[in-house]
């Protein structure tokens, strides 16, 4: 028998010491995963050596090979070209798809649990209707029974004055001259201008008490901001004009593009409102009926006080939301729209190696899905109650 | 019509229900009245559209003339009686578990309530109606007897094993469900006899790719979710690296991949798996890491002093985590779980899609290019007949799973 202080310091045998066991056993782990991911390296190399194609990503620097319908790219650009548009246009119908879906989808929350029964009714069967419905047949219905029957073949296309031409072939709308990025800067500087007078609209508000009223400033500030820019870099509007078969000029919308994010956007809106429904029935009741007490009208009630709080709730699982429409833009494939997916699959009908192609694809992917959930986070933090 | 009595002391608004029932969910105040009156002819022009379209001018001769394809796909015409054999048995095995798991629920109840046979029929029907109306359209839409016999047979077998299931109690609810793979798997491979599955279509296909993908996904997404949740830092980098890449990346894009790269992947001189495997080998994967994430939030909404009592009876880590953790955890996650088999049920026309399978989407598209069909824009009504279908599946399946939401009284305790 030993005695308490020998056994204390005694280790046990290696073979039975905790802390050595837990550290061979995730080794052992870890060199199994690492074993798994070289065999199929491995495994890549030898069949591509034998059929013959070469693995790497030498392939960006070839010619595309093929245009992109309402892009700029020409066949002799790099394939690196083509997969920069096709994420370009991956993150325009994302975008525009994810403020519609919001808008949507918060207001069919809120009309979810109005008094009104005919809204309720009717929100209600919006919900249930798409959120049970997979995606990709409610791309074919907005594309084969929504967009393609409501315009009109490019013959008889409707041109509105000078401004617009719509056609099934593909929309032209007034747009500005020269590159993408002028646009986004000068929106983007905008935006800064908006947030900024809206932050000293803030800060007025807390000096001195009267009510701050950024909205007031900040869209105006937007605007003036914008005009300014333009007016400066002199930045010039081009008109679409229909050319034969082609419109040519302003920014091309096609069919693809509308079917998609109608799609997109009146899918993610049937499960952003149940999110917003939920929400705002998981904020106190009591808040609602001292925002009554306070004589508050029921807009005011729903905007003052249970919204903000409902977003609190809701800004998670939304951000979810987005992340989905994301990569469910990926979808736009079955209908041709040219974005990431369909470049890949394209560039890989041409010839480039295929794993290298999607793999590089889903790392996009992986990275616009980390920045969006990067933004909610921060939206999160922003919003979170703030406890002493 | 009568005046309403002025000299009545009754209010007049109890008198009528359906006046009273208007007043107070339509025309409250101004603005419920506004609503009202802008919504309903909306609504009312809606519904008047959409019944004209399904009784008088939608053309639904293509679905009629292509209901085999619709259900069981290119399987040959001959061969139709092994899957009418395999739903007859998989009517008995979800009848033999429908009823053992009942018995459980009884003999755990403290006053058990036996419902009568009307009040049963009237409790089915109203779970599930929207699956009977899908299923009494296609028996509707059929053009020989032979499909009635079936389901007629297949509900017969079910209702039966039902009873019998009943009577075994709930102890044989582990051999059951244990029969039940066993069976299963069995009736696949016959159901593999006259064609290979690569050969399966139509609503069969997409049945078989739901429930294998989520058979299989779920002891990987238990696994990774008790990985994420390790203290040993490895193992949770590793799940945790596992369940974020899928997570952050489209489905599509890795069904693609599978379709033409998966063969890059296996050693040159391995066979190129086939088709389906390739889409349930993709679904699994997939899925699985979304099933981690709510195992895992099933695991942190139980309370530590679970693993601490287990631990104080002395039980090792592995008993401790099967025996008291996991079925805890697990119960709270029912709902979520079949929220994400709707969503995998869904996501099954993806495989269609993207690697050329003949699922039931892909057989809308494809029957509009037929001789008889071709160039008359029949696509709304075979895109109409697939989205019912669909709609009705995902709708039982979320209804139940909010029946037993309350029944399992989550969120509650």
């Amino acid at each position: 028998m030993t005695d308490a202080s020998t056994a204390v310091r005694t280790r046990p045998p290696l073979w039975r010491d905790v802390r050595a066991l837990s550290w061979a056993y995730q080794l052992a782990v870890l060199g199994g995963v690492l074993a798994l991911l070289f065999w199929l390296y491995r495994n890549v190399q030898a069949t591509s050596d034998q059929i013959g194609i070469p693995v790497g990503f030498d392939f960006l620097d070839q010619p595309s090979a093929f245009t992109i319908p309402g892009n700029s790219l020409r066949t002799s650009q790099p394939v690196s070209d083509a997969l920069w548009q096709g994420l370009g246009n991956t993150i325009r119908v994302s975008f525009v798809g994810i403020v519609l879906a919001t808008i949507l989808g918060t207001l069919i929350g809120i009309a979810r649990l109005s008094s009104n029964w005919l809204l309720s009714t009717a929100a209600r069967l919006y919900v249930e209707v798409l959120r049970n419905l997979p995606l990709l047949v409610i791309i074919f219905v907005t594309y084969s029974a929504i967009v393609l029957p409501v315009f009109p073949p490019i013959e008889d296309a409707w041109i509105v004055g000078d401004l617009a031409v719509f056609s099934n072939r593909g929309n032209g709308l007034p747009w500005f001259e020269g590159s993408g990025w002028a646009v986004i800067g000068v929106a983007l500087l905008a935006a800064a201008g908006a947030w900024a007078s809206a932050r000293w609209r803030r800060s007025v508000s807390d000096r001195t008490g009267e009510l701050a009223r950024t909205g007031a400033w900040a869209i105006p500030a937007f605007f003036v901001v914008a005009v300014a820019l333009w007016l400066a870099f002199g930045l010039e509007i081009t008109l679409p004009e229909r050319q034969g078969r082609i419109i040519s000029g302003g920014i091309g919308v096609g069919p693809e593009y509308l079917a998609l994010l109608l799609a997109l956007s009146l899918y993610t809106a049937s499960h952003i409102a149940e999110i917003v429904r939920a929400s705002i029935q998981s904020v106190h009741r009591g808040q609602n009926e001292a925002a009554s007490a306070l004589a508050l009208s029921g807009f005011q009630r729903m905007w003052y006080v249970v919204l903000p709080q409902a977003m609190r709730i809701a800004i998670p699982p939304v951000g979810n939301q987005y992340a989905n429409l994301m990569k469910n833009s990926s979808l736009g494939a079955v209908i041709s729209y040219f974005e990431l997916t369909t470049v890949t699959r394209t560039t890989v009908g041409n010839g480039s190696p295929a794993v290298p192609a999607f793999l590089l694809a889903l790392a996009i992917y992986l990275v616009v899905s980390l920045v969006i959930s990067a933004f909610v986070n921060l939206a999160n933090r922003r919003m979170r109650l703030v406890e002493r | 019509m009568t005046a309403p009595d002025r000299a009545s002391p009754l209010p007049a608004v109890v008198r009528s229900g359906a006046i009273a029932w208007a007043r107070r969910n339509l025309f409250k105040n101004v603005t419920d009245t506004i609503v009202t009156l802008v919504f309903a002819p909306v609504l009312l022009f809606a519904l008047w559209r959409a019944a004209r379209y399904v009784f008088i001018t939608g053309r639904w001769t293509i679905v009629r003339e292509n209901l085999k394809l619709f259900v069981v796909g290119r399987y040959p015409a001959d061969d139709v009686w092994y899957v009418a054999m395999g739903l007859i048995v998989f009517a008995t095995l979800a009848g033999l578990i429908a009823g053992t798991v009942h018995a459980r629920a009884a003999a755990a109840a403290e006053n058990p309530h036996t419902p009568g046979v009307a009040e049963r029929v009237r409790d089915l029907a109203g779970r599930l109606w929207a699956g009977l109306v899908a299923v009494l359209l296609m028996l509707a839409l059929a053009k020989t007897v032979t499909p009635w016999l079936v389901a007629l047979a297949a509900l017969a077998a079910g209702v039966v094993a039902r009873m019998i299931g009943a009577r075994l109690g709930p102890r044989a609810l582990v051999p059951v469900l244990v029969t039940t793979v066993v069976v299963s798997g069995v009736m696949v491979w016959v159901l593999t006899i006259p064609v290979g599955w690569d050969e399966w279509g139509g609503l069969m296909l997409t049945m078989f790719l739901a429930v294998v993908s989520i058979g299989l996904c779920f002891p990987i997404g238990v696994v990774a979710a008790l990985g994420r949740r390790s203290k040993l830092p490895i193992i949770r980098a590793i799940s945790t690296g596992y369940i974020e890449l899928f997570r952050g990346v489209p489905l599509f894009v890795l069904l693609l991949m599978a379709n033409v790269a998966l063969g890059f992947f296996l050693p040159p001189s391995w066979p190129l798996p086939s088709t389906v495997v390739r889409a349930i080998v993709v679904f699994t994967l997939f899925t699985s890491a979304y099933v981690a994430e709510i195992v895992r939030g099933g695991l942190q909404s139980l309370p530590r002093g679970q693993t601490e009592a287990g631990q104080a009876l002395g039980m090792s880590p592995p008993r401790v985590t099967l025996f008291i953790v996991l079925p805890q955890a697990l119960r709270n996650v029912i709902p979520a779980l079949v929220g994400q088999f709707i969503s995998l049920f869904k996501d099954t026309v993806l495989a269609g899609a993207a690697m050329g399978l003949l699922d039931i989407l892909s057989v809308a598209e494809a029957i509009t290019q037929q001789e008889q069909f071709r160039g008359q824009q029949l696509i709304a009504e075979t895109l109409a007949f697939v989205a019912l279908v669909f709609w009705a599946g995902s709708y039982t399946m979320s209804n139940e799973s909010q029946r037993l939401e309350k029944k399992l009284g989550v969120g509650e305790r």
